[in-house]
């Protein structure tokens, strides 16, 4: 198992002069776990982006390791797994050619079709592989984004509003990859539901700032 | 080896996007049409001279590409896309898969209009080929490149296609007003070594563009 670690110091983020948060700091060790709580508009989602390097902070810095050894941000991108509301697929294509295309593009190299279809029958869509994304209901859209996410075992895996769109199937499948992720990686969930807070180890509460 | 693999991954993405939607092949391509018409309906009974020939062709291509080159990253925009590709690719990658798309795009839409120039105007005779084919193939390239650049950029404002073009003219008028002169040279049938110039300068924007482009796409790309 690669063990990773994320450490974040004084992470601040604004946006056109107005502060979000700022003095964040925490650090995880796989395995380990982490929620990131406060209100609508405390910056949760910009905060799960910011750990998975998809935005750059104002102030502060988030650093990885990998087996004790710093690597950079594009390195980390391949270890992680990503779920958010913001995250869409391309509707014209089928689900699986969504797994097969973009995870193409991730490793950099050809991938074996049978794991693409046996994350698709683990989240609820062997019936649906061939349709397209644009057909799929939100909840649909919700299980591809974990079967993206899980495709390559990810030692990270940051879930914003993890059940948002389940129905209670979905919501177990949910709870059963938490429990995994805990056991194996770095969890971190980005919700504002006090249940799903207290599936993680560690929180950090974000208020509400104005600057 | 394997972040040429994802630049290809890429570009295979987008084909397979537009091949599947055609929104910009179709748009593109009836822009062009269109444009054409125009012209023959305005110059019917002209004798058109090779230096208002070569503006027309040039007009055509930057206007047909002020209308469809910045979907490459406004699409990625709109669709909300742009996350997923953050995730999976760098931002070196995404650029270059972007702008080999765009530079396909290009010289097939270059390709197009050459090939209606020659049907629908008689006096469009290329006396020296090669000076003209190295002109429409440099001059399409620098379209893309500053096109690509300038998407990106107005990918997240407002107003985009309004922005687009007020950016991209002054960027791309050093070329535009080169390669005029270039085409205008190869229907007159002027020899290779006065077109050299033209070409030290299409190839030295091209440098400038992609080398600069590559430079900043990483502040661009991130918020």
């Amino acid at each position: 198992m690669n063990r990773i670690s994320i450490t974040a110091v004084d992470i601040a983020k604004s946006f056109n002069y107005r502060t979000i948060f700022r003095d964040i700091s925490f650090s995880l060790l796989s395995p380990s776990s982490l929620t990131i709580t406060g209100k609508n508009g405390a910056g949760k989602s910009t905060l799960s982006k910011i750990i998975a390097g998809l935005i750059s902070t104002t102030k502060g810095s988030c650093s990885y390791t990998l087996n004790n050894k710093n690597i950079d941000i594009e390195v980390f991108k391949r270890y992680i797994g990503f779920v958010s509301p913001y995250l869409n697929f391309y509707d014209e294509f089928t689900a699986l050619e969504n797994i097969n295309i973009l995870s193409r593009i991730r490793t950099m190299s050809r991938q074996n079709e049978s794991r693409a279809e046996e994350i698709l029958n683990l989240a609820g869509l062997r019936q649906r592989r061939d349709d397209p994304v644009g057909t799929f209901s939100c909840g649909m859209k919700q299980r591809l984004k974990y079967a993206f996410a899980l495709l390559l075992n990810p030692a990270v895996l940051v879930l914003d509003e993890p059940t948002s769109s389940m129905d209670d199937e979905g919501i177990e499948f949910v709870r059963h990859i938490v429990r995994q992720q805990k056991k194996q990686g770095i969890l971190i969930l980005a919700t504002n539901n006090r249940k799903e807070a207290g599936w993680c180890d560690k929180e950090v509460h974000l208020g509400m700032k104005k600057g | 080896m394997n972040y040429l693999f994802a630049i290809w991954a890429i570009v295979a993405k987008d084909v397979r996007s537009e091949l599947r939607l055609r929104y910009a092949l179709n748009a593109l391509l009836m822009f062009v049409v269109t444009s054409l018409a125009v012209i023959i309906i305005a110059f019917q009974d002209s004798e058109l001279n090779p230096e208002i020939l070569s503006a027309l062709f040039w007009i055509v291509i930057f206007f047909t590409a002020m209308s469809g080159l910045s979907r490459i990253f406004v699409s990625e925009e709109e669709r909300g896309t742009i996350l997923v590709l953050q995730l999976v690719a760098s931002p070196s990658a995404v650029y270059f898969g972007k702008l080999i798309f765009n530079c396909g795009l290009t010289l097939f839409l270059s390709s197009a209009v050459t090939l209606l120039y020659v049907i629908v105007f008689p006096t469009f005779v290329i006396q020296s080929l090669v000076i003209f084919i190295c002109t429409v193939f440099l001059g399409s390239l620098g379209f893309a490149s500053a096109s690509t650049m300038i998407a990106a950029i107005i990918a997240k404002a407002q107003a985009k296609s309004t922005l687009y073009t007020v950016l991209a003219f002054p960027v791309l008028a050093p070329l535009l007003i080169t390669v005029i002169y270039a085409t205008a040279l190869s229907i007159q049938g002027d020899i290779w070594s006065n077109s050299i110039p033209q070409f030290q300068i299409m190839i030295g924007y091209l440098c400038v563009v992609v080398g600069f482009s590559f430079l900043m796409f990483d502040y661009v790309w991130k918020d």
